[in-house]
């Protein structure tokens, strides 16, 4: 958008000399390509300058505290890394279970800086690295539409990725998570695989396998990468446009890429064993067989030809068939038939929510609403359709890929919103053609409406770009159609001919051109309508984005705000409790929490964590969610068991604070019930409903989380009610026995409890009043195994 | 206590039975005793048993219960490192001192020696019934045993029982056999048989009842038999001791000096065994046995000798730790061959029973297993008597480094053949494919 815009100004000056023009062009597109990283760079920088140059959310903590060791210790201990302070007592080998491309990252950034004397701070660093590779990122997009559509198309495509709502909200600064790089690395790889494609060079060949490397090092999603390729190579072989250039652009990729995949350790040898990658290794033999063939086809007369290929066939066939019989079978030994959880989820979207909770219970692993689309991607959506028709006029090897690719991208995102964020750059390529094409059609159709305006100025904005992308098709054509001649011969005739149509406006021959073109025009006050119209939708995009970027996305979710008739409030009890049991507890005491909070905790108090973000042992995690459904003094056992020593937990019933462990609570019931069946559900839900008023279950008012969460909460207003839930709370009035209330933040919204030692002494019977109570509840205890308390 | 526990999970060195405890390892002589009275005629009744006290350097203090002067503490620190209340009929104690007091007292890791008797008020009653032991709720009720009653010149109403059931323990009654049956005049109790901090020391007889000698049985009696305690021990969690017994008049002089025949068995003892009884006990009681302690908790590599910070998975490592104890007068190598270590996370993957060397050190040597994790060093010796000793060391395993693995394994050099020949072969094809025409 802003691309044509500001070109305008500058055309007069371009019609006199054509290389002076593309050489104008050039400049300035650089100079566009600059601007555009800086505003996607600016528009991130909301969130430190509404808020601070602070870490965001989760897993963004793990990343900084990985990334505080990478420059303390080095690489090679940063690889060999064991972490004693998460999962206690399992442990973590941190070095190969974490994608570290994007600690790298920051620590290589960092640690230039530092040698060029620039002492920024390592958090300084990890704030800021997300903008800068969305700035990337944006000049990535442009490689890649480029090579689709030419330069206009790839300045418009990369605008509207510099400030994409739903790239923005995992690359504000302060959102250091995998994602802020490997989006970058994601669209970088796609853009040198069309490179490689148009161009057929080994050159960006290797490149591409050196970009794939980086991003299996930044990202779990390069897996999205090493199918879609396959596919579209597939796609290209099945649509007949099997060429060298599609060999050397895919072969390479494959052997080198997979290689390099497996020096990554937590890749290590799943980059030849699991099902993931089994695509394109089927899809590396295809294409040896169809080189195979197109060469054969070469040396032998047609009719020597059709002899070995009904020999080929047969022979073929049987083999083939012998190896997908082996290949089912090994991958039907494998009890997840060799898939991933998270990869199986993806394709059939409710595997997860029927077999695996703890993937299901994270919020964006579940499928988005309708809204999120319009919030995320904006006009985009209604501007991906005509992209895509755009990119079937005409459908070259480029621009198929970005069908497959959308395509893909909106099945995927429609499964997990976080893969929105595929979607994203999909969705703004399309959205850059179909928008540059536009533009194209409707300012050439003014121009030959208004003769007299522009007479002179033979060309105008919209063609200053569509020149350029039809030189570089002609370009590809050149050579294409020599290849394509023998098996297209009606595609080839059709290109011819648009060729014929639109070279001429290229060797600036006017009257044929004019007449030709004013058969497409539109009218003059349609194209200007829409023209305006284009402007008023891209000016509409400009302003959700930057809302959403201001208001929507910045929040560092550690501190909260929230605006009232009083004037803003803060609520920053995240720091306030972790600052708490940073000071006020031993360096080696366990704190036990959902694991939501477990990065944080070891992050920002240093404090040892049961379980934490990175999942890894559902058992771990099931045991924390059994205790913290168990009653107090079944849960004081099984934390006394794992050492802990403090509890954390979130509510949020006092100021409104939603996601609250309240709310969580009953994935915990599902995750510990999974694991130790004595938890089962339907004990914590009233006729199906999830309630904690005076209608809860006995089982739900009498659990640690409930306990933990509401202890002395009707001392705050008298009436304990929950803001969150909207209701009075069931049981208001209780002590805790084996835990004790340590802290509480100013909001309420961390409450930290001690687990209390044994008692000294076991005390006898009770006095004679309740003698009898006491004589039945001792025989009942006796007969579990230990009991200290009594 | 609080960061007495703290510290004992977060897996430092824990050495519970001495944090936070009167009888210090540091000082553990010249203790003070504070003994309050019902009656100042105790003194006198029961100078034996408190001489023998003082002469074992005990510093008595006699008060009288309602004494408005007693107090056990001031300003927060502690007076006495014992308690010994001859009060049985005490409502209401003096000064500062009520039940709260008391278990404070005890929860401080001192020592408390409780004598009741057919009075016992409610206070002491419930001093009791905090400690674990409950005594009969019958106020008139005594200990009978028509069988088992100690032969006297008047035809008695069998209250006066002579009882030799006592716990088979070496260190909590000292190593030479009590001959002479013990006499008992008092009221019975019963221990909740779920609570594992309580012992029997001295149990009544298969056929003793509990109930009110002056009147006859109407019903029942609700403590009967065997399951009556005469002398029970309590040793709390943080090894505080504290012995009740339900008989005031088993410490006085007229008992110490009785002698005692058994009804039913000719041998008459010239003396009681009260007085050997009572003296051992008090010895266990004053932790002047089977008190121990730890010190020097080593572990390194085998042939090395410093700790460190962690270990790898199959490293060989050994682990020593000095155990001795309390003999009244000095630290005494303690001598076992049961004393086990625990290499621990969430379960034990190692346990092995250390060897000693006679002088308290114990040490043993183990491959650390092939798993790792954040493993505990721990010694978890819990012995009848004894102090239990409950340490735990945090040490995490960590697995292989990167460049620890072979480099090359002989079982692959098949592939690695391969490897260098396709390269070869595909060299010279290059070469032959490119070069002859």
């Amino acid at each position: 958008m802003a691309a044509p815009e500001t070109s305008t100004a500058a055309v007069p000056t371009l019609h006199t000399n054509n290389t002076l023009r593309n050489a104008f062009g050039g400049v300035l597109s650089f100079f566009i390509l600059l601007l555009i990283g800086v505003l996607a760079f600016l528009i991130r920088l909301f969130s430190v300058i509404k808020y601070e140059s602070v870490i965001h959310e989760f897993d963004p903590y793990f990343n900084y505290r990985v990334t505080q060791f990478l420059t303390k210790k080095g690489i090679y201990d940063f690889w060999n890394w064991f972490d004693d302070r998460t999962w206690y007592p399992l442990g973590r080998v941190i070095g190969g279970t974490v994608y570290p491309g994007l600690t790298l990252t920051a620590g290589t950034i960092w640690w230039l800086l530092n040698s060029l004397n620039i002492p920024l701070s390592v958090e300084t660093v990890c704030v800021f690295t997300a903008p800068i590779f969305s700035a990337f990122a944006s000049w990535a997009t442009y490689l890649l539409t480029k090579e689709v559509k030419g330069v206009g198309a790839g300045l418009t495509a990369a605008t509207l990725l510099a400030m994409v709502p739903s790239y923005i909200s995992r690359s504000v600064a302060g959102s250091y998570d995998n994602e802020a790089v490997a989006i970058f690395a994601l669209i970088f790889t796609f853009s040198l695989y069309i490179k490689t494609l148009n161009t057929g060079s080994l050159f960006y060949a290797t490149l591409n396998s050196i970009v794939y490397f980086y991003m299996v090092c930044s990202w779990g999603g390069y897996t999205f990468i090493i199918n879609l390729i396959p596919m579209h190579v597939l796609l290209c072989i099945v649509t007949g446009r099997y060429s060298s250039r599609l060999y050397i652009a895919y072969a390479p990729l494959v052997v080198l890429g997979t290689l390099l995949a497996a020096l990554v350790p937590v890749v290590g040898f799943n980059a030849v064993m699991t099902s993931e990658h089994f695509a394109s290794f089927l899809v590396f033999i295809i294409i040896h067989v169809v080189a195979f063939v197109y060469y054969i086809k070469g040396i032998l007369s047609p009719k020597m030809f059709k002899v070995a290929v009904t020999l080929v066939v047969s022979v073929g066939l049987a083999v083939c068939c012998a190896v997908i019989a082996v290949l089912i079978a090994l991958v039907a030994s494998s009890p997840t038939k060799g898939w991933s959880g998270r990869s199986l989820s993806l394709l059939d979207p409710t595997y997860a929510s029927k077999y695996i909770p703890i993937i299901a219970s994270v919020s964006e692993h579940q499928p988005p609403t309708w809204p999120s689309y319009f919030m995320d991607i904006n006009v985009l959506a209604f501007l991906v359709p005509s992209g895509i028709i755009a990119c079937f006029l005409p459908l070259t090897d480029a621009s198929s890929f970005v069908v497959l690719y959308i395509a893909t991208s909106v099945y995927f995102s429609g499964v997990m919103v976080r893969l929105m964020l595929v979607l994203a750059p999909a969705a703004c390529i399309t959205s850059g053609i179909a928008l540059s094409e536009a533009f194209d059609v409707l300012t050439r159709s003014i121009k030959f409406q208004l003769p007299g305006v522009s007479s002179g100025a033979e060309v105008d904005e919209g063609e200053t770009s569509s020149d350029t992308t039809e030189a570089r098709n002609d370009e590809v054509k050149a050579e294409k159609p020599e290849e394509k001649s023998k098996d297209r011969p009606s595609k080839k005739s059709k290109k011819k001919e648009r060729e014929h149509v639109e070279k001429p406006s290229a060797k600036a021959k006017v009257k044929t051109k004019a007449e030709k073109k004013r058969l497409l025009a539109l009218p003059l006050e349609a194209s200007a309508v829409s023209l305006l119209l284009l402007i008023l939708l891209g000016a509409f995009y400009v302003v959700h984005c930057v809302w959403a970027a201001a208001e929507a996305y910045s929040a560092p979710s550690i501190v909260l705000t929230s605006h009232t008739r009083n004037g803003l409030h803060v609520f920053d009890d995240f720091r306030e409790a972790y600052a708490w049991l940073r000071h006020n507890t031993d360096v080696d005491d366990k704190v036990a929490s959902w694991w939501d909070y477990g990065y944080q905790t070891t992050a920002m108090a240093n404090r040892t964590v049961i379980v934490d973000n990175n999942t890894w042992n559902n058992t771990h995690i099931a045991t924390v969610g059994t205790a913290m459904s168990s009653p107090e003094k079944a849960a004081w056992e099984i934390f006394h068991s794992l050492d802990v020593k403090y509890v954390l937990v979130v509510f949020g019933g006092l100021i409104g604070y939603p996601s609250d462990d309240i709310n969580k609570f009953l994935w915990m019931v599902r995750i510990g019930g999974g694991v130790f069946p004595h938890i089962k559900e339907p004990d914590y839900l009233r006729d199906g409903q999830y309630r904690i008023d005076s209608q809860a279950t006995p089982t739900m008012l009498n659990c640690l989380m409930y306990k933990l969460s509401y202890y002395r909460f009707v001392e705050t207003d008298g009436k304990a009610y929950d803001r969150v839930r909207r209701t009075e709370i069931g049981k208001k009035y209780f002590k805790l026995t084996h835990f004790e209330e340590v802290f509480t933040t100013h909001h309420w919204m961390v409450r930290i409890y001690k687990l209390k030692p044994p008692k000294n002494r076991i005390r006898g019977k009770t006095k004679k009043s309740k003698s009898k109570t006491s004589s039945t509840s001792s025989s009942k205890r006796s007969g579990t195994k230990k009991n200290p308390w009594l | 206590m609080g960061k007495l526990w703290a510290i004992s999970i977060a897996s430092i060195f824990i050495l519970l039975p001495f944090l936070g405890n009167a009888f210090s390892p540091e000082s553990p002589t010249d203790r003070r005793v504070l003994v309050l009275l019902d009656d100042s005629a105790i003194k006198s009744s029961h100078s034996i048993y408190f001489n023998s006290l003082k002469s074992r350097g005990f510093d008595l203090e006699f008060k009288l219960a309602d004494d408005p002067k007693i107090a056990l503490q001031r300003y927060g620190q502690y007076l006495y490192d014992a308690l010994i209340l001859f009060c049985p009929s005490v409502e209401r104690f003096g000064g500062s001192i009520d039940l709260a007091a008391i278990l404070d007292f005890v929860d401080s890791g001192r020592d408390l020696i409780i004598a009741a008797d057919s009075s016992a008020s409610d206070l002491i009653r419930e001093v009791g019934i905090e400690c674990g032991v409950d005594f009969d709720e019958d106020p008139s009720a005594m200990v009978i045993d028509h069988i088992g009653y100690a032969v006297s010149e008047t035809e008695g109403d069998h209250t006066l029982i002579a009882s030799d059931d006592l716990i088979k323990s070496d260190v909590i009654l000292g190593s030479k056999r009590i001959e002479a049956p013990i006499l008992f005049r008092g009221i019975g109790h019963s221990l909740n048989p779920a609570n594992n901090l309580v012992l029997k020391v001295l149990s009544a007889s298969p056929s003793a009842y509990s109930a009110n000698p002056k009147s006859k049985l109407s019903t029942p009696p609700s403590l009967t038999g065997s399951a009556i305690s005469l002398v029970s021990i309590v040793q709390a969690r943080n090894n505080a001791r504290i012995l009740i017994t339900g008989s005031l008049s088993m410490f006085s002089n007229r008992f110490f000096r009785s002698g005692v025949q058994k009804a039913g068995e000719k041998t008459k003892h010239e003396k009681s065994g009260n007085e050997q009884f009572l003296t051992e006990i008090s010895k266990w009681v004053f932790h002047e046995r089977g008190h121990l302690k730890t010190v020097n908790v080593k572990h390194h590599k085998v042939g090395e000798t410093d700790e460190p910070a962690l270990y790898r998975i199959n490293d060989e490592l050994e682990y020593s730790v000095e155990i001795y104890e309390w003999s009244g007068k000095s630290w005494d190598p303690y001598v076992a061959n049961d004393v086990q270590v625990q290499f621990y996370m969430m379960s034990p993957y190692v346990l092995k029973t250390m060897s000693h060397n006679k002088k308290g050190v114990y040490s043993t040597s183990f491959k650390v297993p092939d798993v790792y994790g954040v493993f505990q060093f721990k010694v978890e010796y819990q012995k009848l008597g004894y102090t239990s000793l409950s340490l735990s060391k945090q040490i995490p395993v960590r697995p292989y480094r990167h460049n620890e693995y072979e480099r090359f394994i002989p079982a692959a050099y098949p592939y690695y053949g391969a490897a260098f020949s396709m390269m070869a072969g595909f060299f010279i094809f290059s070469f032959v494919h490119l070069y002859s025409k």
